[in-house]
């Protein structure tokens, strides 16, 4: 596998590089602040009565929406700006080595955060008799949906130097994909469109693929869609990189 | 194997622009190579290609036998780089970055504590050795640049104005650095100094508008210089016509120019033919004719000037 030579050394440098500035820290207290009051308040934890953590994951794909394309925004647009993708990519480290570094250190760190939710789970099974099997999916389905975020996400960082428009356009990127299977954008197709045509739109949804697996069904072909996501977004970051490494 | 670059009509075009133009050279072991040309010229462009950073449009390149395009991680793996401006991670201390350099270049131990022992010690950079690079000093940015170039003792070493940017003590420093360690490595250095050229460079190279306008040494390259070998005398106004007339007639002797100084003395300065030595035959006349004179010397050439024609020519 010589296109993932010293991917490992990429991914701790990212990695570290999340702790080395307060970005880390920041967005680990946002994300669990917002998780934690969107279940609460918008979720109706408790007053659902209900042992389970439905009302929790609900909301991933909103917050997800905005935190995650802030974590991704410095990937590339970083490097481009201050020059060090040159250092970056004349070191022996192939392209895709570095973009899949990249995202997995990002992804790791964004897993870390996503596990620091874990009093919620402790909440729930201390009020009731939840089914751990749900939420151990719905965890799996979450971390696997953040992926296909941050995997867009660094796809949009890698053509831009200025990481405020990393960060826009990534976000709206996100926003049609999840939106997409929401009645008011299908509604918007139905009336011209082809059915099929609506159905690939509507297929596209990460709401659509993520409501299956927190509703406990794990359907192969949800968890193979998050997956193809980040495969492509991930392809189309190394052919980006490498088109627009000078410039 | 001593031939360790080369590059062969190396072209590239950004849209209608060509930054480099068909160069071809190559550089041996042992020889360090000033890259020189005005800025624009497509010196970083070249450096970028020969490091496999941007792909050439046409022409090929290639470091310790792997061609940049087909085997960019092997000749990568040969190669020291330091970017112009030295882009470095400035969230990182040295010491962080030097250890994610040393798993990217797979040094194992214990050579690795070594190798980065060593590098830090002949850059100097221990005092800041824990400090984040973004708070360093441009001197010690450039010389962490350097560490992260030379820590695996590559056989071929690109540096991009190494010396831009520093005070005269650590350019002194940086071109000791350099001639210590050219003995067996190829050394490519861009600058637009020219007294770095003549302080540690064996050969030199000069584009202008991405063309090679001159390929030798740096003593060829001072051999153009329309002064080079020229006698510059100077004696008292009175005598000035009489020396004048006395040396025209020198083999050799091409023209004499002569400029009236402030001081009551005039300034003759003679130009050889072809670039030859004169001053021997020149003086000899002198003393024959038994003409004194105030001051003689020989003027080396200045490489500005040949610098300057070279590179402004259309």
């Amino acid at each position: 596998m010589q296109a993932f030579t010293n991917t490992l050394p990429v991914f701790r440098r990212e990695f570290a590089a999340y702790f080395s500035t307060p970005l880390a820290y920041v967005f680990i207290v946002i994300f669990l602040g917002l998780s934690g009051a969107f279940t609460f308040y918008l979720g109706a934890f408790f007053t659902r009565g209900q042992a389970d953590l439905q009302s929790f994951f609900l909301f991933h794909p909103w917050i997800y929406l905005f935190l995650i394309p802030a974590v991704a925004m410095r990937l590339w647009a970083e490097e481009r700006k201050t020059g060090t993708m040159e250092i970056l990519l004349t070191l022996p480290i192939p392209t895709a080595a570095a973009v899949v570094g990249k995202f997995l250190a990002a992804w790791a760190f964004i897993g870390i955060a996503i596990a620091l939710t874990f009093p919620m789970w402790l909440t729930v099974n201390y009020l009731g008799n939840p089914d751990n099997g749900v939420i151990v999916a719905s965890y799996v389905g979450s971390l696997l949906m953040s992926g296909a975020y941050l995997a867009i996400s660094a796809a949009v960082s890698s053509v831009t130097r200025n990481q405020v428009i990393a960060f826009i356009v990534a976000a709206v990127v996100c926003f049609l994909f999840l939106t997409s299977g929401l009645e008011i954008v299908l509604a918007f197709f139905r009336g011209w469109a082809p059915a099929f045509f609506v159905d690939v739109i509507a297929a596209l949804s990460f709401v659509t693929h993520f409501e299956g697996i927190t509703k406990g069904i794990i359907d192969g072909r949800d968890v193979l869609f998050f997956i193809a996501v980040i495969a492509v977004s991930l392809f189309i970051n190394v052919g980006l990189v490498e088109l627009k490494k000078g410039g | 194997m001593s031939e360790l670059i080369n590059l062969s009509g190396l072209t590239k075009r950004f849209g209608p622009i060509t930054a480099v133009d068909n160069i071809s050279f190559s550089v041996n072991r042992g020889e360090v190579l000033g890259f020189l040309g005005p800025n624009g010229a497509g010196k970083t462009t070249t450096m970028r290609m020969l490091t496999g950073f941007l792909p050439p449009s046409a022409g090929s390149a290639s470091v310790a036998g792997h061609d940049v395009v087909n085997d960019t991680l092997e000749a990568q793996k040969k190669i020291g780089y330091l970017p112009e401006g030295t882009p470095l991670y400035g969230d990182m201390t040295p010491a962080a970055f030097l250890e994610f350099v040393a798993d990217v270049r797979n040094l194992k131990a214990p050579e690795r504590q070594q190798r980065i022992d060593d590098v830090v010690a002949k850059v100097e950079i221990e005092d800041v050795f824990y400090r984040p690079i973004e708070t360093l000093s441009k001197g010690y940015r450039r010389r962490v640049g350097l560490a992260q170039a030379i820590l695996h003792d590559p056989e071929v070493l690109i540096l991009d104005e190494p010396t831009d940017g520093l005070d005269p003590n650590q350019k002194h420093q940086v071109r000791s650095l350099i001639r210590n360690m050219a003995k067996d490595k190829a050394i490519v250095i861009s600058t637009h100094i020219l007294e770095e050229v003549e302080a540690i460079c064996t050969r030199t190279v000069i584009i202008a508008q991405g063309k090679i306008v001159f390929d030798g040494t740096p003593g060829d390259l001072l051999a153009q210089a329309p002064t080079h070998n020229a006698v510059c005398i100077r004696v008292p106004r009175a005598r000035a016509g009489q020396v004048k007339t006395a040396i025209e007639s020198v083999p050799d002797v091409a023209r004499v120019e002569h400029k009236e100084d402030s001081d009551g003395r005039t300034t003759l300065v003679v130009f050889p033919s072809r670039g030859r030595a004169i001053i021997v035959d020149v003086s000899q006349r002198l003393t024959e004719r038994a003409l004194a004179v105030d001051e003689i010397g020989v003027l080396q050439g200045r490489l500005d000037d040949v610098f300057r024609r070279l590179t402004l020519e259309p």
